[in-house]
């Protein structure tokens, strides 16, 4: 007892000394290695946060102008005789009266100038073609507006609208240096100063000269050297030609004094605006320019004290809405005429070739129809498939292959459903085209091994001993599971149910199968009349070449995002307020 | 509420069980796939008496609880033969109906189950499924006189519109007592309905066992021993899937005549 009662009693096992270097050594490491982990889980998240970020503030970026537009108002003399002769406000009169008439007449007078065809053609484009549908509409819901002047709200063309929305050039100004003398002849004015007044703006068009015999320099430079014994005539030619057009630009450039003709298709436009006038500078020289009147004076002109200069910074060629539309537009905002409004056509009507008219209550409402016929169609199916399957079948192989089945469904690429929609509902049902029946029949297949897995893992949930519960007091197999195991699974299944139409909501391939791809202006009324959804609207407008769809299709991305959030929303909040713990 | 049966005898004289059987088992074997779980049970279960099934884990006491309503019914694997007669009649007669068989015979189970619905409805749920009231008011009175029987009524008489889920342990299985004679069966199986409630529910459940024999046939599979000696009349003793000894539970517990009950009942294995 005395000698051993200093040693520890022998054990067997290895004792360690955890205070050893090396063993602080392995903490520091796991503390090390699980700050690491840490800091690789927070950095995947703030990348795939700055990713989602980046594409909605993209998608609002481009899409909140399609929730505006702007409108002239106009003062409409709404003439009995001509909207309704007979004085009887027939309804088939009053549709077909001639309102474009109405509305063009109003909308010319604003620039009597404008006599000439073309020039009077630009000026009508300026207007939307709905806005005679607007007025009809108008007098149709209140014919007492007849024989009035009103006040009427007119739809621009889409350029209008890109124009006001900042998506057709950079507008510069400053005002003008010095009293000017004007001469008018016609559309053709002469502006001549004491001083210089246009040298600062000749300086400007010089700069740009430079600029360009710089340009013109370096595309010289790039040139392949001759061939030694080869055929460069072309090469040769083409050569000799720039070095020509560097020397004049550089000659031009370089003289100070001389005066320049604009060539409109390379240089910004140059406006002269005074006393509501704008004139369009042709020929620039220091002391006297050249102009074309683009919108008449409110006076006649022979002095102005006091006028701006605007650049149009994009040449005119390379723009969609000319120097002269622009000066109209401007001359009109000017006055005071134009309006920005909340764009409701947007969500009340369908779609349109013109992109100011067109709006997204057909696909809206197709996507309802489709979704409508997708939920009657798979819900029942779904839940009694996963009922049965999970509380009845037997369990053998017959049962075990068709679990698989259901599985594999849900792996099935949409399209391929979309062909066997194609082949099955139209081909051999013959039931009608581009029809949200159609399209939400497709959608219920896809949906339905959505479904059917959610509502059989909702059912599994339910612990068994509810079930034993309601067979203890003497329940039959089917009302243990109808009053108590699916009522209990029933915000599973309804959650379920809710991420699987978000799913449908957004599918598109399958349904361009079936032909809900088509250009269809009306509102579908009943789930056999044509029809689109909203992703296949998007599709369809992502594709068109007007720059006024790209907001549009913006636009409509955020009304189909909405809607998703809303209802995968709907479905955490289902699945939070009546999940049950066992 | 009235309780069909015909026996008067006080329950704690029994002296042999084939005077007074309200079940009996005969040779009963019960098989799960490939595995033999009972092998050839015969025993008497005499009338409004409380008779418990006691043995260490896995020893089939449970499995033949459940063959008393047919429980086992619902495993798919799992295969029974013999006989189990109740007042003479078959149980597993293809010609009885097994839902009625099982309004008969309640059961109540290790871990309280009430529905997730209020006292009321938990109560009300068997009366109406078998339409036992005419009226509500007639559905009022069993569903008092069942809580009142279950001694929970006091407890909850001002919140039988709460969730059943919402009372305590204790509470929650009186409620699923109150459930079960609440479609006036005539045996009621508890499964060890003590093991997960504290010792003082417990004693509330022991005492209403007590009480509750007085109008039922009463089995109850328990680990305890201690509580089968407190609550039973009769003892079975089960091991590794046969039934070892049968008899008062006074004997079995101060003579048994098997030496694996002694065993068990000393606390020699277990």
């Amino acid at each position: 007892m005395t000698d051993t009662s200093m040693a520890p009693p022998e054990t067997g096992l290895r004792t360690f000394d955890y205070g050893s270097d090396e063993a602080q050594a392995r903490v520091k490491r796991r503390y090390k290695a699980e700050a690491r982990f840490r800091l690789y889980g927070l950095l995947a998240v703030l990348f795939a946060g700055a990713f989602v970020f980046v594409l909605l503030a993209d998608i609002v970026r481009k899409g909140m102008p399609a929730f505006f537009e702007h409108r002239v108002v106009l003062t409409l003399d709404l003439d009995a005789s001509l909207i309704d002769p007979t004085g009887r406000r027939e309804i088939d009169v009053l549709r077909n009266a001639d309102y474009n008439k109405i509305v063009m007449d109003a909308w010319r007078a604003n620039f009597p100038e404008v006599t000439q065809r073309a020039e009077r053609r630009r000026l009508e484009a300026l207007v939307s073609s709905g806005a005679a549908d607007d007025l009809r509409t108008a007098i149709l819901r209140d014919p007492a507006l007849i024989g009035q002047k009103v006040r009427f709200p007119v739809l621009l063309s889409d350029d209008a609208d890109l124009h006001f929305k900042g998506l057709s050039t950079r507008i510069s100004s400053v005002p003008g240096a010095g009293a000017l003398d004007v001469k008018v002849n016609g559309r053709q004015v002469e502006l001549t100063g004491s001083g210089q007044p246009f040298a600062a703006i000749l300086a400007d068009v010089k700069s740009g000269l430079a600029q360009e015999a710089e340009r013109v320099g370096a595309e010289l430079a790039r040139l392949p050297a001759s061939q030694q014994g080869g055929n460069n005539a072309a090469l040769d030619a083409k050569r000799a030609e720039l070095t020509q057009r560097v020397a004049d630009l550089r000659r031009r450039a370089g003289d100070a004094a001389s005066a320049e003709a604009i060539d409109f298709s390379a240089m910004p436009s140059r406006i002269v605006r005074a006393e509501g006038a704008s004139i369009r500078l042709q020929e620039i020289g220091p002391g006297s320019a050249k102009g074309f009147l683009l919108v008449a004076p409110q006076r006649e002109l022979s002095r102005l004290d006091s006028w701006m200069v605007a650049t149009f910074a994009t040449p005119e060629s390379n723009r969609k809405a000319s120097d002269a539309d622009i000066s109209w537009l401007e001359t009109l905002k000017a006055r005071g005429l134009i309006e920005k409004a909340f764009a409701t056509r947007f969500f009340t009507s369908g779609d349109s070739r013109e992109p100011e008219q067109a709006g997204i209550r057909g696909a809206l409402i197709g996507s309802a129809l489709t979704l409508l016929v997708t939920l009657i169609v798979c819900l029942p199916l779904g839940v009694g498939a996963a009922v049965y399957l999970e509380e009845f079948a037997p369990k053998n192989r017959f049962t075990d292959i068709l679990e698989v089945n259901i599985n594999n469904l849900a792996a099935v690429p949409s399209i391929v459903f979309g062909l066997l929609g194609l082949a099955m509902f139209l081909n051999f049902f013959g039931l009608p085209r581009s029809a949200p029946l159609v399209g939400g029949l497709v959608l219920a297949l896809l949906v339905l091994p959505t479904i059917i897995i959610a509502s059989r893992a909702a059912l599994k949930a339910v612990p068994p001993s509810i079930k034993e519960a309601a067979l203890g007091v003497g329940a039959s197999h089917q009302q243990a599971i109808f009053h108590h195991v699916l009522p209990l699974a029933m915000p599973g299944i309804m959650t379920g149910t809710i991420i699987g139409m978000a799913h449908a909501l957004g599918e598109t391939a399958p349904l361009l199968m079936i032909g809900m791809v088509a250009f269809i202006v009306d509102i579908p009324q009943a789930i056999t009349d044509p029809g689109t959804v909203l992703p296949v609207q998007i599709y369809l407008w992502s594709d068109l070449p007007e720059v006024a769809f790209q907001a549009k299709t913006a636009g409509a991305i955020m009304v189909l995002l909405g809607f998703l959030f809303v209802m995968n929303g709907a479905a955490i909040l289902l699945r939070r307020r009546f999940e049950r713990r066992w | 509420m009235s309780f069909a049966s015909p026996m008067i005898q006080e329950p704690a004289s029994v002296p042999e069980p084939a005077v007074a059987a309200k079940v009996a088992a005969r040779h009963v074997n019960v098989h799960y796939g490939e595995k033999h779980a009972l092998k050839d049970v015969s025993v008497d279960i005499p009338a409004r008496a409380v008779t418990s099934f006691i043995g260490p884990s896995g020893c089939g006491k449970s499995t033949f609880l459940r063959c008393i309503n047919r429980m086992n019914d619902t495993i798919p694997i799992c295969r029974v033969t013999g006989e189990i007669t109740i007042d003479g009649k078959d149980i597993y007669d293809p010609r009885l109906d097994v839902v009625l068989l099982r309004a008969r015979v309640g059961m109540v189970f290790q871990k309280p189950n009430p529905f997730p619905k209020s006292i009321y409805e938990n109560v009300a749920y068997g009366p109406r499924l078998h339409g036992m009231a005419k009226n509500k008011t007639e559905l009022d009175e069993i569903v008092v006189n069942s809580l009142k029987r279950a001694s929970l009524f006091e407890e909850v008489k001002d919140r039988l519109n709460d969730p059943g889920t919402g009372l305590s342990g204790g509470q929650q299985q009186r409620l699923c007592i109150a459930r079960a004679i609440a479609v006036s069966p005539e045996v009621i199986l508890m499964d060890e309905p003590c093991s997960a409630l504290d010792p003082i529910a417990t004693a509330k459940i022991e005492e209403l066992i007590d009480e509750l024999r007085s109008n039922f046939t009463i089995v109850i599979v328990t680990h305890s021993m201690q509580q089968a000696a407190r609550v039973s009349q009769r003892t079975a003793f089960f091991h590794l899937g046969s039934l070892v000894e049968e008899g008062s539970t006074e004997q079995i517990f101060t003579n048994p005549k098997d030496k694996r009950t002694q065993d068990y009942i000393t606390g020699r294995f277990g």
